[in-house]
């Protein structure tokens, strides 16, 4: 079969989704590439270079929609696009099919099958075809190098000859993977980054990228982003207030703002307010990644830099990706060629849609003339297993009639033991002599002492326990040395043993137990 | 001689000893109540040299020198790893005195027994208090003599083996002569006759054949005893030991013997139930031998092993922020503590939160990877319990099994029909990596299949213990 990548027709796009090395890794599962001419000049691709990788060139975009069997591009396609789908056509693609019904209905009338890159599920396995996260990651990186290109002065702490410089100070909202992106960025070029999310789960992670994770004071069961697929959800308005109440009192000492706040499906959050914008130093760079879909700063112009009459800049640009056009090529190029092994299993050229496959049913949208948008949750729990349903709150009066069930049971268990041995005692005392029950009375005493001493001795200091048992235990030797001056000459022989054995024991018992217990050390 | 001042000795004595078993509840105070034994053990003898056993008392002080002297070597020459194999040798040592000290009262019964009133007045020591008895009084000196001789022979022989196989000298295998379990009642019947023959003025003779066959009962019932319920072994051998004293204290009317035969008795049998306890097992079970036959089909694994090399382990160790440790016998086989606590020393160097696991059976002693671990200078304060981190492990990055495989094994929470269905285990699956330090891919002691090193989270690192970590120990950095 052949796959064959248009060039974009979005305004400004210079993304494309086949490179010459994704498409030497594509051939290897059999398929024909091909590439419309020029499509690879944003990114830096020239067609000699497709030539050279074994891709066929082709004039016309009309010529190549009509030649391949799947069409792997970047953009959600445009009407155009749609109408030179045909059945037996795969596109593999941005789709955006939650806001794009007349896209699906499209396909689906052209019986083609669509795959929507974004619609990948968050699960580990999926994670090489993750298209969002590779694309996040570039947004992250270059919102920090827009930033910076807007800001005037160092990241980085300097104390030079001709003057003092303070590092910048960067405030990332949201700790998705464009935020911990923006995080790694901002600290690897030495500012101090402090950041902020809905989860706080992520805090862990945002430490270990080297931020300073903003924690609120509130006193709320906080939702876990796990349950909802790794995204974070809508949060409730008091805790909206209590995070707005956080980042006014942040905002006069921040040089730069990043916000990555979205919610899927929705439009963005507004969480850096004007009056937040007011109080920023002049000078300051705000880059709101969340343009598309209205921004998390309601100033944001989507696609422009804007200055505030404060002095303040803020960068609504949409197509981070695309200003890193090489570097998010490849890595959407290697996407979809994660994609097109898990299509092709065979590695025979040939396409097997398995709708049985978690991920390639999640992402498909349309499928034999029929919308399969939304997908079913998938089989294999996202991310991380729920959390254990906890055991329902005890009422008191419950607590209370339990422990006293408790009780009961125990004192009967007791009662029942001590009645029980004492019965037999009296049995024993019945027919044995006085001199007997003397010696008997401290037997079991010193059994009961013993149990009430040992359950207290702590686990770890069970061998020296052991040791010196085994020490005292040679008090045996009181018996042979009562018997070794009294009597014939095979007791005395005896009993001369039984010294000298006891005699190891004793010795080697508690100098070993010494020995042991001078090793046990406080760190 | 003045036999108040005796038992005023003795009573210090015991208590003494009560508060020296009760002082190791704690690492700091176990210190001073070593030293609360050795005196209260001066004490005793001491006390009974100038009082009831003055007689050849040269010859005593000079044999408990030499015994000390044997004793004071072999205690500091003892390596920690070989502590279990040393315990089971002083065990034999007391069962052997019990049986000796056993045998003399009834030799010196008989004797007094044969001689007229006239001659029993002009004896002294020992030989006086058996003079004193009545009929009733003697035949419950019988049955006593001959319980403590019993358990003492059962002790010795059952401790000779148990030493053999804890220093591999005998066969770990659980081994039986046919006939099994019949043997040993038989066995144990027969005896039970000869005492009753024995109480009825049968002579010694019955005794000594009763003393046979009790080494028989010994040294077939721990034949029968693999490798991995030694731990109970030990502590319930431990626990005769201590109650052949009590009852040869009862023969010889002697207070203290019984007042510390007790002690030991009851301290063996609580350390046996906690070892039963944290195998799931019956004390009976462990003590007739082997598993209980599974229950049905067992679930079958899935999944396969994955090895993984030391420098796979030292990056995930290198990005680790806590790591657990869960040793098992086979690093004090291979003799891998010091590399461990290095590896530790390493770990916590960088600020990672480094702690031990420890199940109550992982060893071949109670207790017996805390003292190993003791010995490599790791701080008692970072090796803990299983029910004190058992809930930690999912929030922990790197979990750690060193030649420990049962007490890891999921198994025992997920089948219902394993062999080890319900023994309490380290949950160190829920880490979100496990390694696995092993010598192969084979199945541990109780042959039991492992489904824990077939998760997706848990890597194989194949080799000898101590090589492993020596391999791991200069990629951490």
């Amino acid at each position: 079969m052949k796959i064959g990548t248009p060039k974009e027709t979005f305004d400004g796009e210079r993304r494309v989704a086949m490179t010459p090395d994704s498409a030497l890794a594509l051939q290897k599962l059999g398929y024909e590439c091909l590439i419309e001419t020029g499509a690879g000049l944003g990114a830096g691709f020239s067609d000699e270079a497709y030539e050279g990788a074994g891709v066929e060139v082709i004039k016309t975009a009309a010529a190549l929609w009509k030649e391949a069997d799947i069409v792997a591009k970047v953009r959600q396609p445009n009407e155009t696009e749609l109408k030179r789908l045909t059945k037996d056509k795969t596109l593999i693609s941005f789709f955006n099919p939650a806001a794009n019904e007349a896209g699906m209905e499209a396909a689906k009338a052209k019986g083609a099958n669509v795959i929507a890159m974004e619609m990948v599920p968050r699960i580990s396995r999926a994670q090489k075809m993750d298209a969002l996260s590779s694309m996040a990651n570039i947004a992250g990186y270059r919102a920090v190098i827009e930033a910076g290109n807007n800001f005037g002065r160092f990241f980085t702490g300097q104390i030079t000859a001709a003057g003092k410089v303070p590092p910048a100070k960067v405030l990332v909202v949201g700790a998705g993977v464009a935020g911990l992106a923006a995080i790694g960025t901002a600290t690897s070029l030495g500012a101090i980054t402090y950041a902020f999310d809905v989860r706080p789960e992520v805090a862990e992670q945002v430490e270990s990228m080297g931020a300073e994770f903003v924690f609120l004071d509130f006193e709320e069961e906080q939702q876990d982003g796990a349950a909802t697929g790794g995204y974070a959800s809508v949060s409730s308005p008091e805790f909206r207030e209590a995070q707005l109440a956080k980042f006014r009192e942040l905002a006069p000492d921040m040089d730069i703002v990043i916000t990555t706040a979205l919610i899927p499906n929705r439009e963005a959050p507004e969480l850096w307010t004007e009056d937040m914008v007011k109080s920023m130093k002049p000078g300051s760079v705000i880059v709101d990644l969340a343009a598309e879909k209205g921004g998390n700063c309601k100033l944001t112009v989507a696609d422009e830099k804007i200055v505030t009459d404060n002095g303040v800049t803020i960068i609504g640009y949409t197509d981070f990706p695309s200003r890193m056009a090489a570097q998010a090529s490849t890595l959407y190029a290697t996407n979809i060629r994660h994609m097109m092994t898990d299509l092709t299993p065979e590695k025979d050229g040939q396409i097997k849609h398995d709708m049985e496959d978690d991920v390639i049913r999640g992402a498909t949208v349309t499928f034999d003339g029929e919308i399969t948008f939304p997908p079913p949750p998938p089989k294999v729990q996202a991310i991380a297993a729920k959390p254990k349903a906890t055991k329902p709150e005890l009422t008191p009066e419950e607590k209370r009639a339990q422990e006293i069930a408790a009780f009961k049971a125990q004192t009967r268990s007791q009662v029942t033991l001590l009645a029980v041995g004492a019965v037999l005692l009296l049995g024993v005392g019945l027919v044995a002599p006085a001199s007997f029950m003397q010696h008997f009375i401290v037997f079991v005493l010193a059994v009961f002492v013993g149990f009430q001493v040992i359950w207290n001795v702590a686990h770890s200091l069970h061998t020296p326990l052991m040791a010196v048992t085994n020490a005292i235990s040679s008090i045996i030797i009181l018996g042979a040395l009562m018997q070794i001056g009294s009597g014939s000459f095979l007791v005395i022989v005896l009993a001369a043993l039984s010294v000298f054995m006891a005699g190891i024991n004793i010795f080697g018992g508690f100098l070993v137990t010494r020995r042991m217990l001078a090793m046990f050390q406080k760190s | 001689m003045d036999f108040g001042f005796t038992t005023a000795a003795y009573v210090v004595a015991a208590i003494l000893f009560i508060l020296s078993l009760g002082g190791l509840s704690g690492q700091e105070s176990a210190k001073r109540a070593v030293w609360y034994g050795i005196v209260g053990m001066a004490l005793a003898v001491a006390a009974t040299l100038i009082g009831p056993g003055a007689g050849l008392w040269l010859l005593s002080i000079l044999l408990i020198a030499a015994g000390g002297t044997i004793g004071v070597v072999v205690a500091q020459r003892v390596q920690m790893t070989e502590m279990p194999q040393l315990v089971a040798a002083m065990h034999s040592l007391v069962g052997l005195a019990a049986v000796f000290v056993g045998f003399n009262a009834d030799i010196e019964l008989s004797r007094v027994m044969a001689m007229d009133d006239a001659a029993r007045k002009g004896l002294d020591g020992f030989a006086a208090l058996l003079a004193k008895k009545d009929s009733v009084e003697i035949a419950i000196l019988r049955v006593e003599v001959f319980l403590g001789v019993f358990i003492g022979a059962v002790t010795f022989t059952g401790s000779v083996i148990a030493f053999g196989k804890l220093a591999g000298k005998v066969d770990t295998a659980a081994k039986k002569l046919p006939g099994g379990h019949v043997l040993n009642a038989g066995a144990a019947f027969l005896s039970a006759v000869l005492g009753i023959m024995y109480f009825n003025d049968a002579g010694i003779w019955t005794l000594i054949l009763m003393t046979l066959l009790a080494f028989f009962i010994g040294y077939h019932l721990i034949m029968g005893i693999g490798g991995a319920d030694m731990p109970v072994v030990v502590s319930m051998l431990n626990s005769y030991s201590g109650w052949a004293a009590a009852a040869i204290g009862f023969s010889l009317g002697n207070d203290l013997l019984i007042v510390v035969g007790a002690l030991v008795g009851s301290s063996g049998a609580i350390l046996s139930y906690i070892m039963c306890k944290a195998m799931n097992r019956s004390f009976i079970s462990v003590i007739l031998g082997g598993f209980g036959g599974p229950a049905g089909e067992q679930m079958a694994v899935e999944g396969e092993m994955i090895a993984i090399e030391a420098d796979g382990v030292a990056s995930a160790l290198n990005e680790a922020d806590s790591v657990i440790i869960i040793p098992g016998y086979g690093m004090a086989v291979a003799q891998a503590q010091a590399a461990v606590a290095e590896l530790t020393r390493k770990l916590r160097a960088k600020g990672k939160n480094v702690r031990f696991a420890i199940h109550p059976v992982a060893g071949r002693l109670p207790g017996h990877m805390n003292v190993l671990l003791a010995e490599a200078k790791v701080p008692y304060d970072i090796v803990l319990e299983m029910d004190e981190i058992n809930d930690d492990f999912p929030h922990t990055d790197v979990a750690i099994v060193i030649g420990s495989n049962d007490i890891v094994n999921p198994a025992a929470q997920d089948d219902p029909n394993s062999p080890i269905a319900g023994m309490p285990v380290l949950e160190c699956w829920k880490a979100k990596q496990v390694f696995v330090s092993k010598r192969g891919q084979g199945t541990g002691y109780s042959g039991i299949e492992n489904p824990l090193f077939f998760k997706d989270n848990t890597r194989m690192f194949y080799g000898d213990a101590k090589a492993s970590l020596d391999k791991l120990l200069p990629m951490i950095d």
